[in-house]
């Protein structure tokens, strides 16, 4: 009853507003290749990619959701702790990764697989977390891919003030220019974290880029225990642009990411993108959308695919041969494979390693603990005789 | 020498922060023309510009917040939190964020920042304005506390926790703010005691009397009022509340056999309960007595009308030496 009743009030838009995902000339949608796999053309965003560009984008959307496949089943294996897929963000991740340049810093939650992908993470990488095996240990500045960041929202922050030495560094304008770009939920946009990067980014003129994918679901509360406003439009509000755009089409993703980030490199300011997408999956694998949301909804988004909607303009267009798609199938088989070995014979960290990178240099107490806890294991080597 | 007040001391610091390093910023609430509520950055935003001296948007978890992201890109921020009392809105960003970047990255982040809270009672204030939360953040490792307690440390300890690697939890005494000393200026911070250092401020030989920020002037002018009892009290200002100094309190009380310890937040579960710990741990044949705690008690900050009541003064902690030679 309570599902009913839960998803009676996400399926109907409010009675003065047009459905939310309907392409319109105001900007409040913008779609650039419709889930038919038909391109359309938007005046405010001119896109010439080649066939090259497009297969590339519809080979990095493939690999990521098979390595999201595979990771779920390596949860299910027990071989990782939880896992927080992103089935359905796929064309937000990869349009928008994309759209980066080398120069620009991306700060994402934990769920940013797709975009981890395109800043050259190893998913392996990505698995340790979700393994216990680190909380995640990348170089942030050599992937210009910060760490995931758990906290809901608070990396929104820690953009917003990177996007401040950006500007302190003379880095906006120009060819060397850089901006930054946040991913964050829909969930995330009612914490204070969020509202306060705003604030701050609007009164600094920051340049960095606010990319809210809506996927609907914040865990179990639909999007309207968020806002009564749909998303972009809070951003008006703080003194900046805000748009929608359709985030199961890669193309736009990546084109209105562009324009902003460009915008943001060139001195004008923030943007908040919402890319409107769907959550497909459950919220991580402990989850169970059963309880909260019904099956038609699912149903529904599975027109809306991000992946299918490229092939069947590479297909129609015939911009790509049967052998490619083969050939990116094969590449996921092998991609999968990979990850699913480097897991599953992945070591546990060492023991000592608990008492590592606390303080730059470790304080007595850290020392004290690690020599203490040492010759406690020690001594377990010592009554076996060793 | 100069003779400065711990405020002014502050001031100097900063300033000799400031130009020492391009990359050192200093951000928060009414920093910039205004100077802070208590000064401590007067003059500052002028001589070092807006982009420097940064007043921000009035919101204390997106001054930290922000201070993380201007951290890795490679800067060293220098956040005022106005009041002690406002800094929980930040504590996410400062225990969840800032303390465990490092470890999150495996060594491969710092996060050089500093937050300063002016701490403690004693200004007739409004509730919020008079705590003392330096535990939450002792308690969190990946955070540097330190607090200081006359100008010359005040004009050395802020370079020293600017100059920090780790994040840095800078307490400061507010109403010792006016309080004067002599502050070598000239000299830097080259021949400064190490932040994590405690020091001690009188030598004794009967009691180890432990106090830091604003109790360490109480705890010397206790001392001196238990000189008239033959008492000779050795007083140790802990500077760094985490990591303590546990070294250097030890060998007091090896030598005094008896430990006191003094301090405004509350007793229980407060910075005193883990030095007992510790001290009875290491000194447990040398202790003639248990060691006792003074301090706030367990209840929120009381209306100021009654704050000389909760705030530990020299009576409470001379009663407390006194119960040190009851056993």
């Amino acid at each position: 009853m309570t599902v009913e009743s839960g998803a009676a009030t996400t399926a109907a838009p409010a009675p003065d507003q047009p459905a939310p995902d309907a392409p319109d000339q105001a900007g409040e949608f913008i779609q650039l290749l419709t889930p038919e796999g038909e391109r359309i053309d938007h005046p405010g965003y001119p896109l010439a990619l080649s066939a090259a560009d497009i297969r590339s984008l519809y080979r990095d959307l493939v690999l990521v959701r098979r390595i999201d496949t595979v990771a779920i089943s390596l949860q299910r294996q027990g071989e990782l702790g939880i896992w927080a897929s992103l089935l359905g963000q796929e064309a937000a991740q990869i349009g928008s990764g994309r759209a980066l340049s080398a120069r620009d810093m991306a700060f994402p939650t934990y769920r940013e697989h797709g975009v981890a992908w395109c800043r050259g993470i190893d998913p392996v990488k990505l698995l340790e977390l979700y393994r216990g095996v680190s909380h995640g240990g990348w170089a942030p500045e050599e992937h210009k891919f910060h760490l995931y960041t758990i906290v809901i929202g608070a990396q929104t922050l820690h953009a917003t003030g990177y996007a401040m030495g950006i500007q302190r560094d003379g880095a906006v304008g120009g060819d060397e220019a850089e901006a930054v770009i946040v991913y964050f939920g829909d969930g995330a946009t009612s914490q204070g974290d969020v509202n306060e990067a705003f604030v701050w980014a609007s009164v600094f003129n920051a340049p960095v880029v606010f990319f809210c994918q809506n996927n609907q679901w914040a865990i179990s509360e639909p999007l309207e225990k968020q806002s009564r406003i749909p998303l972009y439009q809070r951003a008006r509000g703080f003194g900046f642009p805000g748009l929608r755009v359709d985030g199961n089409d890669v193309l736009a993703c990546y084109a209105v990411t562009q324009k902003a980030m460009q915008a943001a490199r060139e001195g004008q300011g923030p943007t908040l993108i919402e890319a409107f997408t769907y959550r497909m999956g459950a919220h991580t694998t402990t989850d169970d959308p059963t309880r909260y949301r019904l099956a038609s909804e699912l149903e529904v988004w599975k027109h809306k695919d991000p992946i299918e909607r490229v092939r069947a303009y590479l297909v129609r267009g015939g911009l790509a041969e049967p052998e490619f798609f083969a050939g990116v199938d094969e590449e996921a088989n092998q991609a999968g494979a990979r990850v699913r070995e480097a897991c599953r014979t992945m070591p546990d960290p060492l023991p000592l390693t608990i008492f590592d990178h606390v303080y730059a240099e470790p304080t007595a107490i850290v020392r004290t603990e690690r020599q203490q806890y040492a010759a406690y294991l020690a001594s377990f080597d010592e009554e076996a005789g060793r | 020498m100069t003779n400065l007040t711990l405020a002014r001391a502050l001031n100097e610091g900063l300033r000799k922060a400031l130009e020492n390093d391009p990359k050192v910023l200093i951000m928060g609430e009414d920093v910039g023309k205004l100077g802070g509520v208590f000064r401590i950055t007067d003059g500052l935003q002028k001589d070092f510009g807006e982009a420097r001296v940064i007043d921000t948007p009035l919101a204390e978890s997106g001054i930290v917040g922000t201070a993380i992201g201007l951290a890795l890109r490679g800067y060293r921020p220098v956040c005022e939190i106005q009041f002690d009392g406002f800094v929980f809105p930040a504590v996410d960003q400062i225990v969840s964020q800032l303390a465990k970047m490092r470890y999150r990255s495996r060594g491969q982040v710092s996060l050089p920042a500093v937050i300063r809270i002016p701490c403690g009672g004693g200004i007739g204030a409004v509730e919020h304005h008079s705590e003392s939360p330096e535990v939450l953040f002792a308690h969190t490792a990946g955070l540097r506390v330190v607090a200081c307690a006359d100008p010359a440390d005040a004009f050395t300890m802020i370079q020293q926790s600017v100059s920090s690697d780790d994040p840095v939890i800078f307490f400061e005494p507010k109403r010792r703010y006016w309080d004067k000393g002599e502050v070598a200026t000239a000299a830097g911070v080259a021949g400064a005691l190490p932040l994590g250092r405690a020091n001690v401020a009188l030598e004794g030989t009967d009691v180890t009397l432990l106090g830091y920020g604003p109790l360490v002037r109480t705890c010397l002018e206790s001392a001196v009022a238990a000189r008239e009892d033959g008492r000779r009290v050795e007083v140790i200002d802990l500077r760094s509340l985490s990591p303590l100094d546990v070294d250097t309190i030890c060998a007091s009380v090896r030598k005094t056999g008896r430990c006191v310890v003094a301090h405004e937040a509350p007793v229980y579960a407060g910075l005193g309960a883990e030095i007992a710990a510790r001290v009875t741990e290491r000194c447990f044949y040398h202790l003639e007595a248990p060691v006792l705690r003074v301090g706030g008690f367990g209840t929120p900050y009381p209306p100021s009308r009654l704050e000389e009541h909760y705030l530990p003064d020299l009576d409470r902690i001379l009663d407390a030496v006194d119960r040190a030679f009851g056993y």
